[in-house]
């Protein structure tokens, strides 16, 4: 016996809810925007600046001790936190040490660290330091930007080859959801303040890779129905395109989620949060996909009266043997 | 009965064939690498040690030898990006230049009365005339100092920038001569570092020009970044030495005043010098490879004023003689003065080849850093902390792996077994491609093999969800595998192009680690492509012709 996650036929109304679900996107988008401008994100020194150092012991963490050794630096805002994995041996105990950019450095000074770490392997003899990474205020205002500028250059590249492939309401819609993915995740990343660095935007660019693909498979479906039946109207066959095909969207979301839940446990903590991003953009990407993508081509409206149909343009369709 | 024609089925398993040969070093990881390193010694020329030679013997020759680069936050090591500050230079160019305009100004005294120098930004050089109506002829004469520029973006201009302010003559790099300057700069920079890192003997340091005026340095097995920041900023010494006797017994006796230095070009030879140096590697202002009068490959070099004089003195009192250049104590180059050398430039002739004149002429300008160096970000990453990555990395891949195949079996049965097999091609694959373009793996790029684990099943969704329709339909079994390769792969073709696109994106804006995971998902959206569409296809077809069954459930 089969594991269906799916039943062989479903008859999903997915416009049912659709202002309601609509409404949530945008709603969700917008909170984005209000959470970034009011709360901001929680850069990493790849964007902010400034030093981040791995602390690890045998000894069990001290936060407070740990800052108080620090104090006496002057190193402006220093946040220390300790972190978890599954994957630590029982006497491994981590921390994250973070410093600020100092002034007048473009990266911090050898000495700077070399005090750092007497402090606190005053406070802990035991303690060592696996990595310490310093970046400038140079760099990362740079790298913000080339950030901003890779998921833009990312969306237009997928809007240009939908676009080519497909119908431009189809172009505008995938380019809608996968900006939708990729704004929610960063509002999660906002509202739990975690810490956002180079690999999320890594992440940000695969989920709208992931987004793009799910979307595509849909609309190439929705494609061949719009040759198959002429006369059907769009919405009823979006939901017939979107039920077709709703098995495949479950069964590769799944999968990929089960390889990225698998990471999430065992991939050790220095890529959870990017693991993290990928797994929360999965989900809202396969939402998008059913919800937003076709909802927005529904509302732009297709131009069905001309003949040979958006396909011909370069389409692979005629390799059927 | 066969869908697939007898030489595409050969062609598809001889690339499976060769992508599992070229993925299996990695399973052997350590071995290969010491291997690998004793070759690449036996290679330069190097005499084996007994133990090397063991290494040699842990992977046969016949095999591909190929392995993943492991990327520092796997291997552990040190990462520098670092600024040069070209305008150190343009300052230094006009400090040394200004002498030069002294003195071609004061031979036209009675025209321009007195002259001062007048202080300026840095870079930028302002002399002022007593007497304006001298200016033309004062700018005639400093134009006289400027040379053409000999790059191929800079013909027909020259390398001063020379223009008339009031009574004061402005003097800069021109623009042409600003940016070959700054070439020449990074060039210098470059080959400097790389000595220097080169001296530690690590494994595959990545010194790379990033952008006009940046260094990116990364050294694998380094223990930190402040370490590689020491070893790079070290001054290069570099002295102009007078030869005593040249010799190949290093056991001579040496007097208090000298050293006996070895040749780092002629094995076994040893220089004795005296330990005074006529002139200093700081005095050189250029070098430049050339030709000398016979056209034999050559190099040129410059003194600064205070180095030319020294040195025309010794030239003129030492014809005939010999004179060492030593760099760190070594001596790179031994030449014969022909005859007195004037003016503080000269030409080394000896019996270079034109690459050899080109190194030396970059080592000796390599004397000492050309230019100051900021850095900009720096990084380092014990083998710990990487080695624990990997067993995580590891750890997560073998039980994704399962993981996958096992849903994957739940939901498509005896088919979803034959998607795992052309999966498990996938990763082979993915390896032997990493391996063979040199590609580095990193932690994302571990994430990414993960990842692809999850995407990659989706083409064969894709096609398992068609089969069913078309069974669905009433199609005959053979008839739907056909169809449902056929129709689904529109829509495979479009979605991993897409997918496509992003990671090229991510690879050109991305740095370090990023660039290392755009590279794995790049390759695994191409090998997942190549196993899904046509791997899956030939075992199917080929399970088909051998058990003939009437009917599939897929």
């Amino acid at each position: 016996m089969r594991l269906r996650l799916v039943p062989t036929t479903t008859n999903i109304d997915f416009f049912k809810l659709q202002y309601a679900t609509f409404g949530a996107s945008l709603f969700a988008v917008i909170a984005t925007f209000v959470l970034v401008a009011t709360m901001g994100l929680n850069f990493g020194i790849d964007f902010r600046g400034g030093t981040s150092i791995r602390t690890e012991s045998t000894q069990v963490v001290d936060v407070g001790v740990y800052r108080e050794a620090l104090t006496t630096l002057n190193l402006g805002d220093v946040t220390i936190s300790e972190v978890f994995d599954p994957a630590f041996r029982p006497d491994q105990h981590v921390a994250l040490v973070r410093i600020q950019a100092q002034d007048g450095f473009e990266a911090v000074t050898p000495e700077a660290i070399t005090a750092i770490e007497a402090a606190l392997r005053s406070v802990d003899p035991a303690i060592t330091f696996p990595s310490v990474e310093s970046v400038g205020p140079k760099v990362s205002s740079e790298l913000i930007w080339s950030a901003l500028f890779a998921v833009i250059a990312g969306a237009l590249g997928i809007l240009i080859y939908v676009w080519a492939r497909f119908e431009w309401q189809f172009a505008v819609g995938t380019v809608a959801a996968l900006l939708h993915d990729v704004i929610v995740t960063v509002g999660v990343f906002s509202l739990f303040q975690l810490k956002f660095d180079l690999t999320i935007v890594a992440a940000l660019l695969t989920i709208l890779g992931y987004s793009v693909n799910d979307t595509v498979v849909i609309f190439d479906r929705l494609r061949e129905n719009l040759a198959k039946y002429k006369t059907m109207p769009l919405r009823e066959m979006m939901n017939l395109t979107a039920n077709e095909t709703l098995s495949r969207t479950i069964m590769t979301a799944s999968t990929t989620l089960i390889a990225l839940t698998v990471l999430l446990i065992l991939g050790g903590d220095v890529i959870r949060g990017f693991v993290f991003a990928m797994f929360f953009g999965v989900i809202v990407g396969t939402y998008s996909t059913l919800y937003v993508a076709k909802n927005i081509v529904l509302m732009l409206g297709l131009d069905r009266s001309e003949k040979p149909r958006g396909g011909a343009k370069g389409e692979f369709a005629n390799i059927d043997a | 009965m066969l869908f697939t024609p007898l030489w595409k089925r050969l062609l598809i398993w001889a690339v499976v064939a060769l992508g599992i040969m070229g993925a299996v070093p990695n399973l052997f990881y350590t071995q290969v690498e010491r291997h690998n390193d004793a070759l690449s010694a036996m290679e330069a020329g190097a005499v084996l040690t007994p133990e090397q030679e063991a290494d040699l013997g842990l992977w046969p020759g016949v095999l591909p030898s190929a392995v993943v680069n492991l990327g520092l936050d796997l291997r552990g090591g040190a990462h520098l990006l670092a600024e040069v500050q070209v305008t150190d230079v343009y300052k230094a160019r006009m400090d040394a230049l200004w002498p030069q305009v002294r003195d071609a100004l004061r031979e036209l005294r009675a025209e321009v009365g007195d002259i001062k120098k007048l202080q300026s930004i840095e870079g930028v050089l302002r002399v002022s005339i007593e007497k304006p109506e001298g200016m033309p002829a004062a700018l005639a004469a400093v134009q006289a100092l400027s040379e053409p520029v000999v790059t191929l973006t800079g013909v027909g201009q020259s390398t001063l920038d020379i223009r008339a302010d009031g009574q004061q003559i402005v003097i800069q790099l021109s623009e042409a001569e600003r940016s070959a300057t700054d070439g020449r700069t990074l060039d210098q920079t470059l080959e400097i570092v790389r000595r220097r890192v080169d001296e530690v003997g690590t494994r595959e340091p990545t010194i790379q020009r990033q952008g006009t005026d940046r260094v990116l340095i990364q050294v694998p097995g380094i223990g930190s970044a402040a370490e590689l920041k020491e070893l790079i900023g070290r001054t290069a010494k570099l002295t102009f030495n007078r030869v005593i006797d040249r010799t190949n017994d290093a056991g001579i006796p040496v007097a208090a005043d000298q050293a006996l230095l070895p040749s780092t070009d002629e094995e076994g030879i040893y220089y004795l010098v005296e330990t005074a140096a006529v002139v200093s590697g700081e005095q050189l202002v250029d070098s430049q490879p050339s030709f000398d009068q016979d056209n034999q490959p050559a190099v040129s070099f410059r003194f600064d004023p205070a180095g030319a004089q020294a040195f025309g003195d010794y030239t003129a009192a030492n014809e005939k003689q010999f004179f060492a250049i030593v760099l760190d104590d070594e001596v790179i180059s031994a030449p014969r003065i022909n005859e007195y050398i004037p003016g503080g430039s000269g030409i080394i002739s000896g019996n270079f080849t034109s690459e050899e004149a080109m190194r030396l002429a970059i080592l000796l300008r390599s004397g000492a850093l050309p230019a100051e160096l900021t850095f900009l970000e720096e990084r380092t990453i014990g083998p710990e902390l990487g080695q624990d990555s990997i067993d995580a990395g590891q750890r997560a891949a073998i039980v994704g792996m399962i993981c996958v195949v096992a849903f994957m079996i739940a939901c498509y049965g005896w088919f979803g077994a034959m998607a795992s097999v052309a999966l498990a091609i996938n990763i082979a694959l993915m390896f032997a491609l990493l391996s063979v373009i040199g590609a580095t793996l990193t932690l994302p790029g571990i994430a990414g093999i993960v990842l692809t684990m999850g995407m990659a099943v989706d083409a064969n969704v894709l096609i398992y969800e068609r089969i069913r329709e078309e069974l669905r339909a009433g199609s005959e079994a053979r008839k739907a595998i056909a169809q449902g390769f056929d129709r689904a792969f529109s829509a495979i073709m479009d979605s991993n192009v897409t997918a496509l696109i992003t990671a090229a994106i991510m690879f050109y804006i991305g740095s370090g680690p990023v660039r290392g995971f755009a590279v794995t998902l790049a390759i695994g959206i191409i090998t997942s492509m190549f196993t899904a569409v046509y791997v899956t296809r030939i075992i199917i077809e080929t399970w088909m012709s051998l058990r003939r069954p009437k009917t599939i459930e897929v």
